[in-house]
């Protein structure tokens, strides 16, 4: 995966709480074996009409929205199914980071584990990002902030190890197969004492 | 005297290879890893990009269920898929599956079913256990005290080459349910009840533990329901403290374990309830006794009420006028009487034998009404049979519904068993988003009682008006 360490763009903002996963990419399109090219589905059923045009009135659909890196939404963004489909389509459009107040546990994990940074902000920071739709900010993964506009800058929590793996863009599987001496001690002493 | 824990900080412990630090996760022993076609493709080509093999073979499990068909002469008589890619991706879970040594319930095994209720059927799934599985619908094996809980597909590949996850404590918030639930109220009433008062945001980064005592009276299938839909308010995993009835369900399963292995199992599995004075991060308490038949009228499962009461006259949530539009109800609507075409008894959340003979006791007798279509789709091949045993299949096809053969079908439509867009679902799966069921298709979740007798009526109703006599 791409390391990331700071990107500024423009935002796009989907005022809407409790977005899940089936919205994020519907279940239609995970009868795939592949993680490639899903960007063209992302929001399939927002971004199109039933006959496959372009919805042109929604956001993503919208000139101002191209190019953009940074998405913003509502509360308990990426809620319901654990597919990791759902940051590989938002990659794969582009986007490589979301702003919310709260995000679901497993989305959150799946996210940073393919280099899309969840930005965990404040209500106040959250209703002037919805209200200022197209904003130019700065997530930095070296100070762990949000910049605004008026060059305010808001910190966000993230766990260091995976800030860590973010940052030198490498997976954490490495990290876990490093494990094995601890991993195979563990499953002798185990066997020895239980089923 | 040592320090009072609950359940899910005692079954944590016990799984720690390597503990938390202020800067790195913990290392997670997974004892038990169910993989199926949806979430597995990816990971296991990892592997082989790395050229690793699968590190415990005897603690994975493989089925299909997503993307499998549920008419019988598509699984048993060689006709071929709906969907091309379905067909696809099962064939590859076989492929990946034969190459690495992973046993795999097919197609066509007597033992095949959805992931989530071929475990605890098989007794794989055993309380103190740490399970884990390519799907947010894990969390119904906690039903037994284990912890359990949906990872994506790079975790996926974790367990396959590691057999442990990266992971940090969740915090843990206890669900205390008094009473006791009334006739015709459901243990699916009452855990979109607990989502109805929680949110579906309102377990976030915590493990729930159910407790109390309208929670010790449910039976195996019971909890399962309540712990499934755990995710649902946003909770990592639900857990239930094993006892007699967890034990009287494990015995003599054919992955329990057996003879003097069994009596030692039972006495350690004694010891994993949560102490006396175990402190929670929160608390919630609910009074089962209050909780009436539930259904959902809006698109996410948090909005819920009585079928006995109506929509929201009004709401602060934001998306309140937005899940209106798509369900095309009004604010302050009646919901009993309200008109309904589609009829979905099936998923992880209910589709086992209790479940079955719920709506069946309802249906005995009686037809579908007119218009509707009812599809029953058992949660597992050893479920079908045993419900054709009982002779449930004879009570379904004469009133009129559909009976198929077992997998997650209209749960999510993967395999092509749709609802068509602007129709209403009543449906006992646990999920009501936007398009879940289908391109525009509105479901109403409930119990298997409740879509029974909506079945019955063409309209949403409450069970309790069909269960007299």
């Amino acid at each position: 995966m791409d390391a990331f360490t700071s990107i500024t763009s423009r935002t796009v903002v989907l005022p809407r709480s409790d977005i899940d996963t089936d919205q994020i990419i519907p279940a239609r399109f995970l009868r795939t074996t592949s993680r490639e090219g899903l960007g063209k589905q992302l929001f399939a059923d927002w971004r199109y009409r039933a006959d496959g045009s372009v919805n042109p009135d929604f956001v993503l659909n919208q000139p101002q929205a191209q190019g953009c890196q940074v998405l913003v939404a509502e509360r308990n963004f990426g809620c319901g199914s654990s597919r990791e489909h759902a940051p590989w389509a938002l990659l794969d459009f582009g986007i490589r980071a979301v702003i919310s107040t709260e995000f679901a546990d497993i989305f959150r994990s799946n996210s940073l584990k393919n280099g899309l940074v969840p930005v965990i902000v404040d209500k106040e920071t959250l209703a002037w990002l919805i209200a200022n739709p197209g904003a130019e900010v700065t997530v930095d993964l070296t100070t762990r902030s949000l910049q605004l506009p008026n060059g305010e800058a808001v910190t966000f929590p993230i766990e260091p190890f995976a800030r860590y793996c973010l940052m030198q863009g490498v997976d954490q599987l490495g990290y876990l197969l490093s494990k094995d001496a601890q991993i195979s001690a563990f499953e002798q002493q185990r066997g020895a004492v239980s089923r | 005297m040592t320090h009072p824990k609950t359940l899910f900080q005692k079954v944590w412990e016990r799984h720690e290879v390597v503990a938390q630090t202020a800067d790195t996760p913990a290392v997670l022993y997974i004892d038990l890893h169910l993989i199926h076609e949806v979430t597995t493709p990816q990971a296991f080509d990892v592997l082989r990009e790395r050229g690793l093999p699968v590190r415990r073979l005897d603690r994975t499990l493989g089925t299909m269920d997503h993307s499998t068909p549920t008419r019988t002469e598509q699984v048993f008589g060689g006709q071929p898929f709906t969907i091309e890619s379905a067909a696809k991706q099962v064939k590859q879970l076989e492929s990946n599956c034969a190459e690495f040594g992973v046993e795999l319930l097919d197609l066509r095994s007597n033992l095949r079913g959805i992931v989530h209720v071929i475990g605890p059927e098989l007794g794989a799934t055993q309380p103190g256990k740490t399970i884990v599985c390519g799907d947010s619908h894990t969390s119904t094996h906690g039903a037994f005290g284990a912890l359990a809980f949906g990872i994506g597909t790079t975790e996926v590949g974790h367990v396959l080459a590691a057999q442990c996850l990266l992971q940090s404590k969740p915090r843990t918030l206890a669900i205390n349910v008094k009473g006791r639930l009334r006739p015709g109220v459901t243990a699916k009433d009452l855990v979109l009840a607990i989502i109805g008062k929680i949110g579906v945001g309102g377990g976030t980064g915590h493990v729930i533990e159910f407790r109390g005592e309208a929670i010790r009276a449910l039976s195996m299938d019971e909890r399962m329901t309540v712990c499934n839909m755990s995710i649902e308010a946003g909770a990592r995993a639900g857990m239930i403290a094993p006892d007699e009835t967890t034990f009287a369900y494990l015995k003599g399963r054919p992955r329990a374990p057996q003879g003097a292995d069994w009596d030692a199992a039972v006495a350690d599995w004694r010891t994993l309830a949560t102490d006396d004075g175990a402190v929670f991060d929160r608390e919630v308490v609910l009074d089962a006794s209050q909780v009436e038949p539930m259904i959902t009228w809006g698109t996410h499962p948090g909005m819920v009420a009585a079928i006995s009461g109506t929509v929201p006259a009004s709401s602060t949530d934001p998306v309140f006028g937005k899940a209106l539009d798509y369900m095309g109800f009004a604010a302050g609507q009646k919901l009993a009487g309200s008109p309904i075409n589609v009829v979905f008894v099936g998923s992880c959340t209910n589709s086992r034998l209790s479940d079955l003979r719920a709506a069946a006791s309802i249906l005995k007798g009686r037809r579908v009404a007119d218009g509707v279509r009812m599809l029953v789709v058992p949660g597992s091949q050893q479920i079908k049979k045993q419900a054709e045993d009982e002779g449930l299949d004879r009570i379904f096809i004469e009133a009129g519904a559909q009976w198929r053969e077992s997998g997650c079908s209209m749960c999510l439509g993967m395999n092509g068993d749709l609802v068509d867009k602007g129709q209403y679902s009543v449906s006992t799966s646990n999920r009501n988003f936007e398009g879940r069921q289908g391109v525009g298709a509105r479901t109403l979740l409930a119990s298997p009682l409740t879509a029974a007798a909506s079945a019955v009526r063409g309209a949403i109703c409450d069970p309790r008006e069909l269960m007299q006599g």
